[in-house]
């Protein structure tokens, strides 16, 4: 496997710039018939296809859900990072860079990172100039806060909307390019195969989720923005639909998977209330802002919070970290409030909780403040749990979030498969073992604005022009055995239903390849899943047929796509001999429970081949580290 | 608890559709509408028979997606959320709930609880967006905007086109929809150079697509989610006499 990551040479900070000059370009008159598919219309894959159509490419865009809106990016709450310096409080694109390296424990490309770092003030800009309506000060300025892993304040934010705010500007980019013909925009489709001809992507099969029919697409490139795998725990804070599938079968056909066992547990969510329960809900990280984290001193203290005086709290986060303190990233900040509910000082019904109090800050700024910083999310959280935070602490606990690991890419976003690109957080580029808050929709729109649509002219250029009747030959063959693998799922015809197999992963994920995993239980899941696959194969129960709307059938796919992927996980976990940012291995910690990384062995991308028989093989792209140094990541 | 649920099944967007009984049992007042809807269809499942086909994604009020009809009410009885926010402890124990999709000449039924909202697109297609190609911004604090016109602009930016305006409007009228993009766009100075051109569009647009004309019900206000105010309706019209005006 070719991992040759192709970092320009030159300096860091003039790398990009001096790259982009010299990237060959393709004449307007030729971009016309170049024909390129992005699959995924969230904050990468509708940038990015609006941005495309602008120069001039025929655009094909995919995505499951009823409107390209609707994308999962549009949940995103608390806010997009940029190093604008706009407080002046010694922000820059260096600090910015250097924060981005070290939250992600040293496993990013300096490269991209950097390049992240350059190209963010630029999306901030292009966002406001297209209505998007950003926090501002009295004197009409662009306002900021702070996020974790950050001792400057550089998130920009729109109420605890910015996902939404940001995703309708990019969705509003796109719905000018398909009134202008430009793009041509298939809704409620899932992608099920990429059509792999002589070692290059050259199309999807995609279903049409309504009719059921199933298409083949040819283009001259293929764009993923299919989004994170984090549903994988089965409960988790990504929208309902979120899968693997779109990654997972192009690995299966080729690509190399980067890094899967990197996910991220987010600190503030919703605590679990119960079996029935579909998914979880972030309460935004901007919160820990004003909220501050503690539990009772003593174990077991079943007193109401307010009955527990300020002698018999424990602030662990600011006793733990005093110089980041209730703003630790989130790795860190989720280890702990883990380790105090195993410990036995968990709050709430199920021990499994920890608070986060807003009363000091309510005194502090007044209850106005407070309101509309987080007016929405404080009533959010009382509408689920039924409790008034403005009164009592809320309870948050971790839960599944986000996930770096993603589809192997080199500088230019494109995968090993050439003509394969992967955009957002489908790929694995620019986070390393650990994100940052606010650098997801910072990364999915630089790459689907300001990289993408450089760096895959640099490809079409080069292409040979699509060869269409080997092109179609394969793709009949590809689309042949997607409509195998339905009829199969259609034909287990067992008693279970796709959710229990489902929610069975996902514990199984959750207890053993969650927060802390060790080579035990790794061990046991990759018993535990074939086991869980093989009930699964024989057992299932999908009601309806193949040729009509059938959610059964599309989740019954996802999740056999989940079985697969979850062993993968398990095994790069298993693999990886260190702790790393989300990647915690009980066996390596240091003697205060820090994670404790093993550079000599371990500063690589782990990449992951699929081969037909036998397990995946593991292969690996080394890290080079000359602007920042390797340290020990310390918070305190 | 428990409830009596009636439900519109619908085969196609042919079939006739029709409601149907189901009983559900031992539901925690904790538990979201969507996730009884969730139980049912798991039971349902077991038992050989068809789930209900709803849409939903986020379950968390911001995608849109989820759109029931519930006892007569778009998103149901709660006030400024949407179906998958609402929790059973909001219903009485043993009542008798009507679920229905969105009604609606431009929403036609896809099946069950699912309708097509495409029309919701093609109104935004029209020209709810700022005519900018990537890369061409000034910087973003060349322009200050008044706080005031920026919060005010974010109250009418949040709708989330479920459709429950159109869906709870006797017209069919989408005019809450349309007013929140124009009103949006129009309070900031980026949005305003193409008010003209983006009101006539989308209005004309909104018309094609089969929606009504609105005559000031406020059922719509009463049922967004987002509790999106009708002022920014009033402001569309006199925007939309403007744009006659000038053309
Ligand atoms: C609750 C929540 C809050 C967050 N808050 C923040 C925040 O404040 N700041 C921040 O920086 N990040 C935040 N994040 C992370 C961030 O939102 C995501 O990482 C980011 O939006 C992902 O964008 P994307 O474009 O890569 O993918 P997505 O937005 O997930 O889009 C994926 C797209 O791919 C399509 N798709 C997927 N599979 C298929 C298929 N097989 N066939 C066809 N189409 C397919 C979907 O339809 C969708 O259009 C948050 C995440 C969550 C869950
Ligand atoms: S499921 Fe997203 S708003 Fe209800």
């Amino acid at each position: 496997m070719n991992l040759d990551a192709h970092i320009p040479a030159g300096a860091l900070e003039t790398k990009w710039q001096r790259y982009k000059s010299t990237l060959p370009l393709v004449s307007p008159a030729n971009k016309r018939r170049f024909k390129i598919i992005v699959v995924g219309s969230g904050l990468a894959g509708s940038s990015a296809a609006a941005t495309l159509a602008e120069l001039g490419y025929a655009v094909e865009c995919f995505c499951f859900q009823d409107s390209p809106r609707r994308a999962h990016s549009i949940a995103a709450q608390g806010g997009i990072n940029a190093a604008r310096n706009y407080q002046g409080d010694g922000d820059s694109v260096f600090r910015l860079f250097y924060d981005t390296v070290k939250g992600g424990d040293f496993r990013a490309r300096e490269a991209n990172v950097y390049r992240l770092a350059e190209i963010s003030g630029a999306i901030i800009d292009q966002c406001v100039a297209q209505g998007v309506p950003f926090a501002r000060e009295y004197g009409g300025m662009l306002a900021n806060r702070s996020f974790g892993g950050a001792q400057v304040s550089r998130t920009f934010y729109a109420r605890g909307q910015t996902g939404q705010q940001l995703l309708l500007g990019a969705y509003g980019a796109l719905a000018r390019q398909i009134a202008l013909g430009k793009v041509t925009m298939h809704a409620r489709h899932e992608m099920l195969d990429l059509i792999v001809v002589a070692g290059r992507a050259r199309g999807i099969v995609v279903r049409d989720l309504v009719s059921g029919t199933l298409r083949s697409c040819c283009a001259d490139a293929v764009v993923l923005a299919t989004g994170g795998y984090a549903n994988v725990f089965f409960l988790s804070t990504n929208a309902m639909g979120c899968n693997v599938t779109a990654t997972y079968r192009a690995h299966k056909r080729g690509a190399g998977f980067a890094n899967p066992c990197f996910t991220q547990i987010h600190p503030t969510c919703i605590p679990v209330s119960g079996e029935h329960q579909a998914k979880l809900t972030l309460m935004s990280e901007s919160l820990r802002n004003d909220g501050r984290v503690w539990v009772p001193t003593k174990k077991g203290d079943r007193r109401a919070p307010h009955e527990i005086p300020e002698a018999e709290r424990d602030y662990y986060l600011e006793r733990r970290y005093p110089a980041f303190g209730n703003l630790s990233p989130r790795d860190i900040a989720s280890r702990a409030a883990l380790q105090v509910c195993n410990d036995g000082y968990g709050v709430g019904r199920s021990g499994m909780g920890v608070y986060l109090d807003f009363a000091e800050a309510m005194q502090r700024l007044g209850q106005d403040v407070i309101e509309q910083r987080y007016g929405n999310l404080f009533s959010m959280y009382e509408e689920i749990t039924g409790e008034d935070p403005y009164r009592t602490p809320m309870r948050i606990f971790p839960a599944a979030h986000y996930t770096m690991g993603g589809l192997w890419v080199d500088y230019n976003l494109m995968s090993n498969l050439d003509g394969l690109f992967v955009i957002g957080e489908a790929n694995f580029s620019d986070h390393g073992a650990n994100r940052l808050g606010a650098s997801a929709l910072m990364q999915g729109l630089a790459d689907g604005y300001f990289v993408l649509p450089y760096t895959i002219g640099q490809y079409l250029a080069a292409a040979p022009v699509l060869d269409k009747s080997a092109a179609e030959k394969t793709a009949a063959q590809t689309q042949q055995e997607c409509q195998q693998s339905i009829a199969a799922l259609l034909n287990i015809k067992g008693k279970r239903s796709v959710d229990y197999f489902h929610r069975r992963l996902g514990k199984i994920m959750w207890d053993n390849c969650g927060m802390a995993r060790s080579a035990a239980s790794l061990q046991q899941a990759l018993q535990a899943i074939p086991q869980l696959q093989e009930e699964f194969q024989r057992d299932l129960r999908v009601p309806g047929g193949g040729a009509s709307l059938n959610q059964s059938l599309e989740k019954a796919g996802r999740v056999a796509d989940f079985l697969d992927f979850a062993q993968l996980m398990c095994r790069d976990a298993l693999a990886r001999e260190e702790s790393c940012g989300g990647h915690f291995r009980t066996e390596y910690q240091t003697a205060e429970g820090e994670a404790q990384r093993n550079d000599a062995e371990f500063t690589h991308v782990s990449v992951w081949q699929h081969r037909a028989a036998g397990e995946p093989q593991l292969h690996r792209e080394p890290l080079q580290f000359s602007h920042v140094a390797l340290a020990q990541r310390s918070y305190k | 608890m428990n409830f009596k649920l009636h439900v519109w099944r619908q085969r196609d967007a042919q079939d006739k559709g029709r409601m149907v009984k189901y009983a559900v049992r031992e539901i925690g007042a904790e538990v979201s509408f969507l996730e009884m809807l969730d139980l049912l269809n798991e039971e349902l499942t077991e038992a050989g028979e068809e789930p209900i086909a709803f849409d939903h994604d986020c379950r968390e009020g911001i995608c849109g997606a989820c759109s029931l009809v519930i006892d007569g009410v778009a998103h149901g009885p709660g006030r400024g959320v949407t179906t998958c926010q609402l929790m059973m402890r909001n219903f009485r124990d043993g009542a008798d709930i009507f679920v229905e999709p969105w009604r609606g000449r431009a929403f036609p039924i896809v099946k069950d609880l699912v309708v097509d909202r495409s029309a919701f697109d093609r109104i935004i297609e029209a020209g709810g967006y700022v005519s900018c190609n990537t890369g061409s911004a000034p910087d973003a604090n060349v322009t200050p905007i008044a706080k005031q016109d920026a919060d005010l602009a974010m109250d009418a930016a949040q709708c989330i086109g479920c459709g429950a305006c159109a869906a709870a409007c006797k017209n069919s009228s989408a005019m809450l929809f349309v007013a929140a993009k124009v009103g949006h766009l129009h309070l900031l100075p980026q949005g305003r150079v193409e008010n003209q051109t983006r009101v006539g569009n989308m209005v004309k647009a909104m018309d094609a697509q089969g929606f009504g004309a609105c005559t000031n019900q406020q059922e719509c206000e009463a049922v967004c989610p987002k509790e999106i105010s009708v002022n920014f309706i009033a402001q569309l019209n006199r925007n939309y006499v403007r744009a006659l005006l000038d053309v």
